[in-house]
């Protein structure tokens, strides 16, 4: 059926909601080989029966067919590229490998001149003073937030000079301006909030999937 | 408890010493952000941009990081002051990233109405429109890699005027009127027209009070 493959790509998009599904080249390319495919019997039924009326249905039928495989095409790009945007504000200028893995090499160019068109603006605020728009995510409620090492990170130095020595498995009070961004990185970050409410979805999924593998292995182990 | 509320009046002489051009107090530009603030939340469309306050306010902050550094740290003064600086650049960082997201969200139509007005009264700042611009462009490339380069020659235009999409200036917004407005006339079956006493407040169509929010007669809440 004409058209059906562009709602699959669609539909494919839409039920992950929260990842990025990998980059489904062979459905695009099928797509786009069937445009061309419809695009060429126009073409043909335009230059030999223009005047049949059988014929000017069938081509009004294609060409949209034409238009909206186009559109689902571009729909599918523009909200994968919405995601990769938010993946800018939640991870920083540096992507972690199980995402860049799911993403077409275009789709990570973008990611670095979105990254690079957002530094350039954030540099700009204030007269060139700058200011970081993807920390204070969350309104401030207090200054030092309570946070727990699910790593050996080392020592981490803050603005002052002054450095924590961060262990797995020890509680820190810090101040939040300094370690709001190491909480949020997934990959190589390794705080989980206690108290932070900034996007910590991810940590507490992860917490969940740990206290089930250590609810599970406890059960075995009985 | 006396050297808090020493600290917290200090806080305030803090945000009110006089600003050497014209008479604006600290106090007044944090005023201005904070309802810049909530209109740029609750408008549905993007408003003129307010970059000489939010730019006032951010040299005011590294003005009062400088005058923290002679009270010592981990003083109790210190850590009230430090607190309120962090609630300011909060706000300022949440309104840039809300008019980001608008920007990105509607890009081209923000552009295309930009385009329309003067340089002089343009509602982005040079910076956002050169953010907008880069984005616009960064998406039509990749488009044009991935897609548009492969399709059918009739096909392959970035359709500007069928991809824009419009902000919905039909919504319904909250809002307190600053004073006595007379004659707004709400949209409807029959076009009504009401008056909005001062310190009122209503629930109304955002476009019947788009120019009133503009030139703050009307805050949203």
């Amino acid at each position: 059926m004409f058209g059906r493959r562009g709602v699959e790509l669609v539909k494919e998009l839409d039920q992950s909601l929260d990842s990025i599904p990998p980059f489904n080249e062979e459905l695009i390319t099928e797509i786009l080989e069937e445009m061309q495919r419809l695009y060429n019997e126009n073409r043909i039924d335009v230059n030999t029966r223009p005047d049949d009326h059988e014929t000017y249905l069938s081509i009004k039928v294609r060409h949209a067919v034409l238009k909206r495989d186009k559109r689902c095409i571009l729909a599918y790009l523009y909200n994968r590229l919405r995601r990769i945007r938010q993946m800018r504000w939640e991870f920083g200028s540096i992507l972690p490998p199980e995402i860049t893995v799911s993403l077409s090499k275009p789709e990570v160019q973008w990611f670095d001149s979105y990254s690079k068109c957002l530094a350039t603006y954030m540099k700009s605020i204030g007269d060139n003073h700058g200011l970081n728009l993807t920390s204070d995510l969350a309104p401030p409620k207090s200054l030092f937030i309570e946070v727990k090492c699910i790593a050996d990170y080392g020592k981490f130095e803050f603005g002052d000079g002054e450095s924590v020595q961060l262990k797995k498995n020890t509680y820190h009070l810090l101040p939040r301006s300094e370690c709001e961004q190491l909480v949020r990185q997934d990959g190589c970050v390794l705080l989980s909030p206690r108290s932070l409410t900034v996007n910590c979805k991810r940590h507490c999924e992860r917490k969940d999937q740990e206290t089930k593998r250590e609810s599970l292995s406890a059960c075995r182990s009985l | 408890m006396e050297e808090v509320d020493e600290v917290v009046e200090e806080n305030a002489e803090f945000l009110e010493e006089s600003d050497e051009d014209g008479g604006v107090t600290a106090q007044s530009v944090l005023q201005d952000i904070e309802n810049a603030w909530l209109n740029e939340k609750f408008a549905p469309e993007i408003l003129p941009h307010q970059s000489d306050a939010v730019e006032c306010m951010l040299q005011q902050i590294s003005h009062m990081e400088d005058n923290m550094k002679s009270l010592g740290k981990g003083s109790m003064k210190s850590l009230i002051h430090q607190m309120e600086i962090n609630r300011i650049r909060f706000i300022i960082s949440s309104y840039l990233r809300c008019r980001l997201e608008k920007i990105e969200q509607y890009a081209m139509h923000i552009l295309t109405e930009e385009a329309q007005r003067g340089r002089e009264d343009g509602y982005l700042s040079s910076d956002e429109l050169r953010f907008a611009k880069d984005y616009l462009s960064s998406i039509e490339l990749l488009f044009r890699t991935l897609a548009l380069q492969h399709m059918p020659n009739v096909l392959q235009k970035f359709e500007i005027e069928t991809m824009t999409v419009k902000p919905n200036i039909h919504a319904h917004v909250f809002l307190r009127a600053n004073k006595r407005i007379t004659g707004i006339i709400v949209p409807g079956t029959v076009d009504e027209e009401v008056d909005f006493e001062e310190g009122s407040q209503h629930i109304v169509q955002y476009s019947a009070v788009a120019d009133l929010v503009k030139n703050g007669d009307i805050q949203l809440i």
